[in-house]
């Protein structure tokens, strides 16, 4: 089963979940199936349109989804998929 | 550029540098040559700020409006007690100048802005960016990129740490990836939590601030391999760490195929998040707010005052005390109408701009006068 590593700022939507397992076969069925099994964490996933937010990244391993087959991206038993979201801390 | 001479007193300070193969004196006299802006005087600037002057980069600009609060110290080493009340750049200057008298430091006590930026950054060689909040992120990348300048970026989230270097010229002349190429735009306002709504672990910023500061470091000496084209991520809860790669976009707005911003922009409204004057506060009258009690729209009543005073006399509103408001958000509903007050109307016109700065709330309504007001009216009725 594939992993996919949940950042700490979404891991309130998934009872503190760090990681999820899945045997989706590409990046977006994976994406998708987290969002199946946490409802809540769906409106930080995907926009209006469905579309996976822009601020965040997604990396299988450590290369972004976008310079591989970007969400139809196929995902194998042993791959880590990473989401990484932007954040803005550091003064206060 | 003038060869850089450094006294008796500077080689033996510097001497564990200056014997180290890779650095030695010419990477010593690099750093004496550089000039680095440190763009925010808190968690990641008090580390980066103290071993940026203790390592002897020569000029070293510390920009920042705030003021040194109580609240900053499980942090912000930079800082001691005697500090608090003090503007942060003053007392950064103080101590630096303390811990190095061989160096510049350069003082900005301002609020970085699409009108300052390009101004401040100039003179700079190097910007590293040590900020709290989205706008002044792409501010600072945008400024960067404008003016070719490397933005040595660190950001920080409850126990999530990233460090990058942006927009770095190689040796042909090629700048590598900057903010915009790995987060095209922000998140939209309120929907992912802000650290100041999440909290950060005290020490976090102490390894991510010395991780920026080790970067800042190569990229002026050219010692080693700067974090260009990668980001590196740091999760302190269960210590591990990532690095992956970032790629530049040729659709990147600043400089992809093509560029559509030419110079700095309104990053509070890129960031989806309007600029508040006390104008832009919504205000209800005490006569306004017991129509409203009198009516059957629901709303929500907050008491941002302190415990004590609660106690002595309340209306019934739900009590959060304003420095708590960051952590309590949760409870501030966002589908009817909020108000705010505290005694006479300055904390929770405090609380309304930060709700709305931090979190995109837009139903707030501050109760003018405050309870004091309030009781004004009831007890002459």
């Amino acid at each position: 089963m594939a992993k996919v590593i949940i950042p700490t700022p979404l891991r309130k939507f998934t009872d503190n979940q760090a990681s999820f397992e899945t045997n989706s076969e590409n990046v977006y069925d994976a994406i998708k199936a987290l969002s199946g099994a946490f409802p809540d964490i769906q409106k930080h996933l995907f926009d209006e349109q469905g579309q996976i937010r822009s601020f965040l990244r997604i990396y299988l391993g450590d290369e972004d989804i976008n310079v591989l087959d970007k969400e139809k991206t196929s995902l194998k038993a042993e791959d880590v998929l990473s989401i990484i979201p932007a954040i803005a801390g550091g003064k206060n | 550029m003038a060869q850089e001479t450094f006294s008796k007193e500077e080689l033996s300070r510097y001497s564990r540098h200056l014997i180290i193969p890779e650095f030695n004196i010419e990477g010593q006299r690099k750093l004496k040559a550089a000039k680095v802006l440190v763009v925010g005087t808190g968690g990641l600037g008090a580390p980066l700020l103290q071993y940026l002057a203790a390592a002897g980069v020569g000029t070293i600009g510390v920009l920042d409006f705030d003021i040194v609060e109580d609240s900053n110290l499980q942090r912000q080493v930079l800082f001691s007690t005697n500090d608090i009340g003090k503007p942060k750049v003053l007392a950064a200057k103080e101590r630096l100048e303390g811990l190095n008298p061989y160096i510049n430091i350069v003082t900005h006590n301002v609020h970085l802005s699409s009108e300052n930026a390009l101004d401040i950054v100039k003179d700079y060689d190097l910007v590293a960016d040590g900020t709290d909040n989205f706008p002044t992120r792409y501010l600072v990348n945008d400024a960067c990129v404008l003016l070719g300048k490397t933005n040595v970026y660190a950001s920080i989230y409850r126990f999530d740490g990233q460090v990058s270097v942006f927009n770095y010229k190689n040796e042909d002349g090629v700048f590598g990836p900057n903010y915009r190429d790995l987060f095209p735009s922000p998140p939209p306002p309120g929907l992912v939590p802000s650290c100041a709504e999440g909290g950060v672990l005290g020490v976090l910023p102490g390894i991510v601030g010395s991780l920026q500061a080790n970067e800042v470091i190569k990229v002026i000496t050219g010692v080693g391999e700067p974090l260009v084209g990668r980001l590196f991520l740091f999760d302190a809860m269960n210590f591990e760490t990532r690095t992956v790669k970032v790629h530049r976009d040729e659709n990147n707005p600043l400089n992809g195929k093509n560029p559509t911003i030419t110079a700095l922009v309104d990053y509070q409204e890129f960031c989806g998040m309007k600029q508040n004057n006390e104008d832009d506060i919504k205000k209800i009258s005490v006569q306004e707010f017991i129509e409203l009690q009198k009516s059957e729209e629901p709303f929500q009543l907050i008491d941002v005052r302190e415990d004590f005073e609660y106690e002595i006399a309340n209306i019934e509103g739900l009590h959060i005390p304003l420095a708590d408001v960051e952590e309590e958000v949760d409870q501030i509903v966002s589908d009817r109408k909020v108000v705010i007050h505290c005694k006479s109307g300055g904390r929770s016109k405090k609380a309304i701009e930060l709700l709305e700065k931090e979190f995109g709330f837009s139903n707030l309504y501050n109760l003018t006068g405050g309870v004091d007001a309030y009781f004004d009216v009831v007890d002459a009725d």
